[in-house]
């Protein structure tokens, strides 16, 4: 999986020019940038197969965030698909610049972010906000989407074999192009009125939803430990985690970490990959000058649309806060030094 | 209790104790080396960045340099202060690592007088450019390298002043010499990458 989103990001970095099919580069070029693009295909099945594998070792919660994963896995998988369409030169042609494109993207990034993004919410919301979303409304709310969603975007990929050009915002009525372009406007509306009772069940579930208590999903990891919604730093004292699900299993959590002073700003530092307990870190105290720097990095730039001198006196104006923010101070310094430990 | 991998005290009533971890430590254990490491890794895409313009514009440039070439002679006196200032830095970062903080001062001003010999150099190696940044295309990109690379060289001089006075002055604890150690990483990268900028800025226009 890891390998899977790294080849991802890997291959990324050479399939863009895929935007660029209808113009002047090289044929060497688009032979290039379509392999890419193809390819992708292969950890994105990757990946798709192991959110496959792990629904299937699972036990699963049918309830909203879970819907919208699934949705997410459904609806990305026929953008992809379309992907590898998009990625041969000579259909990318074709359908250049019109509503397949459209539909494309859309199945990719809504699919892709957006359905996501809100199972994420309902996931999260009990635990940010200490209260459950309404679920009745949450079904409500994604069926509408995703219903709302595909009738609204599938159409396109039609449209758009038909040759209804993008970014052009109307169309001559005698190219019979308006019966799925109102199919499409019907599930706009769905989309919008889905995302509208979205916002009813926030409002209404942040004052009124059923008490959440630390793990309403009885899940695994580690954030269902604390309370919801968690204190200031998430644990009074880090705790010890002893396994992946530190909740699922037996002595999942050993115990708190002590020995961390309570006064100053001391974090445990662990080795990278084993997570071996290396040193105590000890970090600087709150102070305005980050403020100040933030506000000359501001002026610098700003000041640079003007005249290029700006970058030169810009920075003058920025090293000083910095230089203020790193020097350290007598007191916490005397301190630091008495409770010293050496490497 | 705490999984395969670790080896630090942990008592049977659970929990683990780490009051007598270290407060600071060197090299890649420390915070600082990987942020040193994360902005090389950015400054370095940079320098790609801008070569791989250079060479861009070059490919689309009928005539090249569409100025004359920059004089050799700045370019090749600075890379010679820059690579003999590997050695007080080195000596510097020995003895921060052992905390000898007579030793330490002394290198640290050692470097400063590097890197007032460089920034000084650099001046003229400005003025040997004999092309402007509005000038035309191949201008503009040996500027930007140049400027870049200036960028770096007045930052690292600043970050050694600052350390240099903070020895003398005070005050100091035991992680101000990690800080030391790892200005010393950072020196190292502003010197090995002016490498390559040296050759783009002074041989791409001779080849």
């Amino acid at each position: 999986m890891v390998l899977a989103a790294i080849a991802t990001a890997f291959l990324a970095f050479s399939l863009w020019v895929h935007h660029m099919f209808a113009t002047n580069i090289p044929e060497l070029g688009k032979s290039f940038f379509t392999a890419a693009s193809a390819m992708i295909a292969i950890p994105t099945a990757l990946q798709i197969f192991c959110w496959i594998a792990t629904l299937r070792t699972g036990r699963l919660n049918f309830k909203t965030p879970l819907l919208f994963a699934l949705a997410f896995f459904f609806i990305l998988l026929l953008g992809g698909l379309t992907g590898i369409m998009l990625a041969s030169v000579s259909l990318d042609l074709q359908v250049h610049d019109t509503f397949f494109v459209v539909a494309h993207l859309h199945y990719v990034l809504i699919g892709g972010a957006v359905f996501p993004l809100f199972g994420a919410f309902y996931y999260w919301f009990p635990k940010f906000t200490g209260r459950m979303m309404n679920e009745r409304l949450g079904r409500w709310n994604f069926w509408l989407m995703f219903i709302g969603f595909n009738v609204a975007f599938f159409p396109m990929h039609l449209l758009g074999l038909r040759g209804m050009p993008r970014r052009v915002y109307t169309y001559p009525a005698e190219m019979g192009w308006g019966a799925l372009n109102l199919v499409s406007s019907i599930g706009g509306a769905m989309v919008a009125l889905g995302v509208l009772l979205f916002v009813v069940n926030v409002l209404h579930s942040r004052r009124k939803g059923a008490v959440a208590g630390d793990d309403p999903w009885r899940a695994g990891t580690l954030e269902w430990a604390t309370s919801s919604p968690p204190p200031p730093g998430n644990f009074a004292t880090p705790p010890v985690v002893a396994s992946r699900y530190p909740l699922w299993s037996e002595g999942g959590i050993a115990g708190p970490v002590r020995g961390l002073a309570d006064d100053r700003r001391e974090v445990l530092v662990t080795s990278v990959l084993d997570a071996v307990p290396d040193h105590r870190a000890v970090m600087p105290h709150s102070t305005i000058w980050p403020f100040i720097s933030a506000i000359a990095v501001t002026v610098l730039f700003v000041g640079s649309i003007f005249t290029p001198w700006a970058v030169v006196w810009g920075s003058v104006l920025a090293a000083v806060p910095l230089v203020a923010w790193f020097w350290p101070r007598k007191g916490p310094t005397r301190l630091n030094l008495q409770r010293e430990v050496k490497p | 209790v705490i999984g395969e991998a670790s080896s630090a005290p942990s008592p049977p009533n659970g929990g683990l104790h780490v009051g007598g971890l270290p407060t600071y430590v060197y090299g890649r254990r420390s915070m600082m080396w990987w942020g040193t490491l994360g902005l090389m890794a950015i400054e370095s895409t940079v320098f790609a960045l801008t070569i791989v313009t250079y060479f861009y514009l070059r490919s689309h440039s009928p005539v090249w340099p569409m100025s004359p070439a920059p004089g050799l002679l700045w370019g090749i006196v600075n890379t010679i202060i820059m690579l003999a200032s590997a050695v007080p830095n080195y000596l510097a970062k020995r003895a921060a690592e052992r905390e000898d903080l007579r030793m330490v001062r002394r290198w640290m001003i050692v470097c400063l007088s590097f890197a007032l010999a460089f920034l000084v150099a650099r001046g003229f190696e400005f003025g040997a450019l004999n092309t402007r940044w509005d000038s035309n295309a191949y201008g503009s990109v040996v500027w930007m390298l140049l400027a870049l690379h200036t960028t770096h060289l007045v930052t690292d001089t600043l970050d050694t002043a600052v350390l240099a006075v903070l020895m003398f002055t005070g005050p100091l604890e035991g992680k101000r010499f990690v800080d030391v150690s790892e200005n010393a990483v950072y020196w190292y990268f502003v010197v090995a990458s002016w490498l390559p900028i040296y050759a783009v800025i002074y041989w791409g226009p001779r080849l």
